[in-house]
C-alpha cells in the first residue's frame, strides 16, 4: 500500500447515459485529487453531475450507463474497467458510501443487527459475536445509545436521524479509507443536521478518513470542507480551497451561487440571482456551458474552456473574475 | 388598526380512530383510547396588513398544520381563525381572500391538465373572467410571473422545477387573493433558481400589496424575506419577535439552539456543537415545556409546568420561564 500521492486521482471522468434523444454526458472531463483525511465538498445544482462523479467512483453506474473516458486511481489501483470481483472487495471495505436517503439505504425487514453482521462479515473473516461487538461500537462511535438494545431493532423503529447514523455506522464497520457522502443531511432537519456533521467531522478528524462531500448546499461544505469542487453542466468550473473559494469565486457561476444565498445578503435586498435555468446536457452544444447565463460571455465564450490551475486554484473560464 | 389576520387560541387536533384489534383489546378491558396528534395547540398571533410573517420549526412542529388553518383549508379543532375581523369560512364554494403556495412544484399541479386551465380555472368559476377573456388573463398572469405567455396550452411536465413553482405562484394569484400563504415554497429548488422565485415575490408583494405568511424551515430564506418571525415547536409557539431582534438576540433556548445550528457560508471549518436528542414525537410530546428534554437550561418546573407565551420587549414574545427570573 502506497502512503504517497493522493488517495483518489480521478482524471478525465466522463460518464455518459445513452437516451432516447442522444447520448447525454451527465459527467465530462472532471479531474480532482482527495488527500488521506482531506474533506472534499463537491457542489452543484441538480443535474450539475455531483452524485454521479460519487457514483462512478464506486463503479455503481448501471448500463446502459457507462464510464466512457478517464481514469479513477484509488490508492494506486486503476477502478476503471477493474474486474467486478475486485471492485466488489473494495466496496464497503475500504470506500464506504452514504446515501440522501437512508431508507433506501437500510433493508426494511432485516434487523439493523443483520444488517451490519452482513456487512462486517462480506470481507472479514471472523465470527457472528466479534462482527456484533464492532457493530455495537460502530453504533457508539456515531452517537446511539443503548447500541445493544437498538441493534435488535428495524429501521422503521427509527427516526430519520437515527436511520443515517446507522447509515454511517454501516458504513464505518470497516474503517474505510475513503467515504462518498452524498447530500447525507439534506432530508433532516437543522438540529439533527448539525449533530450528523458534528459526528462526521469528529470521526474524520480521529480517524484520517478521506471524506467526499457531496451536496447542493454551500453553507454546509462552507463549516465542514477543506476544498470545495464547484460542478456545472457535468463539469468542474472551479476548485480550490475552501476558504478561498468561498471569499474570493473566481468562476462567474460560484459567484452568482454565492450571491444566490439569501443569508450572504443585506435581508429585504434583492437578491442577485443568476438568470435562466440550467441547460439540457443534451443540447450543450459547444463552448461555455454557462454562457447563455453569464453576464461576461462573449464570443470568446464559444470555444469551450479548460480547466486552469495555478496556485492550487482551478478555474474553467476564459473570463474570470478577478482576485482583490 | 385591527390585525388582518388573527390566529385566536387556535388548536387542531388529528385522531386515529383505533382499528378492529384496538377495539377488541378495548372492550376486554385494555386501556386503549384514540390516537390523537395535537398539531397546533392554542396558538395565538396576528398579522397586520402588507406585513411578512415568517414562520419557522423543524418537521412534525405543526407549521404547514398552522398555514393550513390560516387560509381555511383545516377547520380549527378550537379556537378561531378571523380574516379582517370575520371568522374564515372553510367552504370549498367561497372565492377566499387567503390562497395558498405549496410545497412540491410536482405534486401540486394536476398532470393532467394544461397550464391555461390550471391557472385560469379558479378565476373563471368565481366569475373573476369570462371565458372568452380566460386565456389573456392566464397569459398576462404566466407574464406576471416570468414565464412565456405561449407555454399556456403545455402540461406541467414540459416544465423545470422552477417554472412549475412559477405556475403555482400563477395559479394563486389569479384568485385576486390579498394573502399569500407560502408552504415551503422554494424548498423544492435550486439555490440559483430559489434566489429568481424570492425576487418574484418580493416584486409581487409591492405590484399587488400582498401580504404574506411565509413557512420555511430555511432561516436565510425567512430572515431576508420577514418583517416577524414566529418559531413553533411541537404545536406550540416558542418565540415570536421582529426578524432581526430575533437573529441578534433569541430568547427561547429553542430559537438560540436553531439559529446556532444554521450552517452558513461565514463559517468556515467550524467545530459543529450540537443540541442534544431528537424532537420527540408529537403522539406523546413530553409534559410541561415540550422543549425541556433536551434544553441546556431545564429546571424541575419545567417538566411539569408549561411556560406561557409572554411579552419580553417590545414586539417580542417568548414562552420560557427562564424569563421570570
Amino acid at each position: 500500500m502506497s502512503r504517497v500521492g493522493p488517495l483518489l486521482k480521478v482524471s478525465g471522468l466522463r460518464t455518459e447515459f445513452p437516451t432516447r434523444d442522444g447520448v447525454l454526458p451527465a459527467v465530462a472531463d472532471v479531474s480532482f485529487e482527495v488527500a488521506r483525511g482531506e474533506v472534499l465538498g463537491l457542489v452543484g445544482e441538480s443535474g450539475s453531475g455531483k452524485s454521479v462523479t460519487g457514483f462512478s467512483i464506486l463503479g455503481l453506474i448501471d448500463p446502459p450507463g457507462r464510464i466512457a473516458a478517464g481514469s479513477l486511481q484509488f490508492d494506486g489501483l486503476e477502478l476503471v474497467g477493474a474486474a467486478p470481483e475486485s471492485l466488489r472487495r473494495l466496496r464497503g471495505k475500504r470506500i464506504a458510501m452514504i446515501f440522501q436517503d437512508p431508507m433506501m439505504t437500510l433493508n426494511p425487514v432485516l434487523s439493523i443487527e443483520t444488517q451490519m453482521v452482513e456487512t462486517v462479515l462480506a470481507h472479514d473473516d471472523t465470527t457472528r459475536e466479534a462482527a456484533r461487538q464492532r457493530a455495537i461500537e460502530a453504533l457508539g462511535r456515531v452517537g446511539i445509545a443503548s447500541a445493544p438494545e437498538r441493534l435488535a431493532q428495524y429501521p422503521h423503529q427509527f427516526s430519520g436521524g437515527m436511520r443515517q447514523r446507522v447509515a454511517i455506522a454501516i458504513a464505518l464497520l470497516h474503517k474505510p479509507d475513503l467515504i462518498i457522502a452524498d447530500e447525507p443531511t439534506t432530508a433532516l432537519d437543522v438540529t439533527v443536521q448539525g449533530q450528523i456533521l458534528y459526528e462526521m467531522q469528529k470521526l474524520v478528524r480521529e480517524s484520517g478518513t478521506a471524506l467526499i462531500w457531496i451536496t447542493h448546499d454551500l453553507a454546509v461544505v462552507a463549516g465542514l470542507a477543506d476544498r470545495i469542487a464547484v460542478m456545472y453542466a457535468g463539469r468542474i468550473v472551479e476548485m480550490g480551497d475552501a476558504a478561498d473559494v468561498l471569499d474570493a469565486p473566481r468562476h462567474p457561476y460560484t459567484r452568482g451561487l454565492l450571491d444566490s444565498v439569501p443569508a450572504a445578503t443585506q435581508p429585504g435586498a434583492r437578491l442577485r440571482q443568476i438568470r435562466g435555468s440550467t441547460p439540457s446536457l443534451l443540447r450543450l452544444g459547444p463552448g461555455c456551458a454557462f454562457r447563455e447565463r453569464c453576464d461576461r460571455a462573449d464570443a470568446e465564450c464559444a470555444t469551450p474552456p479548460v480547466l486552469e490551475t495555478t496556485d492550487g486554484r482551478s478555474v474553467r473560464c476564459v473570463h474570470p473574475l478577478e482576485l482583490a | 388598526m385591527s390585525a388582518l389576520l388573527r390566529i385566536e387560541a387556535v388548536s387542531k387536533r388529528f385522531s386515529k380512530k383505533l382499528d378492529a384489534i384496538e377495539k377488541l383489546a378495548r372492550a376486554l378491558g385494555a386501556a386503549v383510547s384514540d390516537h390523537t396528534v395535537h398539531a397546533v395547540d392554542r396558538v395565538s398571533f396576528d398579522v397586520d396588513a402588507r406585513e411578512v410573517v415568517g414562520l419557522v420549526g423543524e418537521s412534525g412542529c405543526g407549521k404547514s398544520t398552522l398555514g393550513r388553518l390560516a387560509c381555511g383549508l383545516h377547520a380549527p379543532s378550537e379556537g378561531t381563525v378571523r380574516y379582517r375581523g370575520e371568522p374564515l369560512t372553510t367552504d370549498p364554494g367561497v372565492r377566499r381572500p387567503i390562497q395558498m403556495i405549496f410545497q412540491d412544484p410536482f405534486a401540486s399541479l394536476n398532470p393532467r391538465m394544461r397550464v391555461t386551465d390550471i391557472v385560469g380555472e379558479a378565476p373563471r368559476v368565481h366569475g373573476i373572467v369570462t371565458r372568452s377573456d380566460v386565456s389573456d388573463y392566464v397569459a398576462e398572469l404566466l407574464q406576471r410571473v416570468g414565464l412565456d405567455p405561449s407555454f399556456a396550452p403545455r402540461y406541467p411536465h414540459q416544465f423545470s422545477g422552477g417554472q412549475r413553482a412559477r405556475i403555482g405562484i400563477a395559479r394563486a394569484l389569479a384568485v385576486k387573493p390579498e394573502f399569500l400563504v407560502c408552504d415551503e415554497a422554494v424548498a423544492a429548488l435550486d439555490v440559483s433558481i430559489q434566489a429568481q422565485v424570492l425576487n418574484l415575490f418580493m416584486d409581487l408583494r409591492d405590484t399587488y400589496d400582498l401580504t404574506y405568511l411565509f413557512i420555511s424551515h430555511d432561516l436565510g430564506v425567512v430572515r431576508h424575506l420577514s418583517n416577524r418571525v414566529v418559531v413553533m415547536y411541537l404545536g406550540r409557539i416558542v418565540e415570536m419577535a421582529p426578524t432581526e431582534e430575533l437573529f441578534a438576540h433569541p430568547n427561547h433556548p429553542y430559537s438560540q439552539a436553531l439559529l446556532f445550528e444554521v450552517p452558513r457560508l461565514d463559517r468556515r471549518r467550524r467545530t459543529f456543537v450540537p443540541i442534544k436528542g431528537e424532537i420527540p414525537s408529537p403522539l406523546a410530546p413530553p409534559g410541561g415545556c415540550h422543549f425541556h428534554p433536551r434544553c441546556p437550561h431545564a429546571m424541575p418546573r419545567c417538566s411539569s409546568q408549561a411556560p406561557a407565551l409572554r411579552e419580553v420587549g417590545p414586539g417580542r414574545w417568548s414562552a420560557c420561564h427562564l424569563n421570570e427570573h
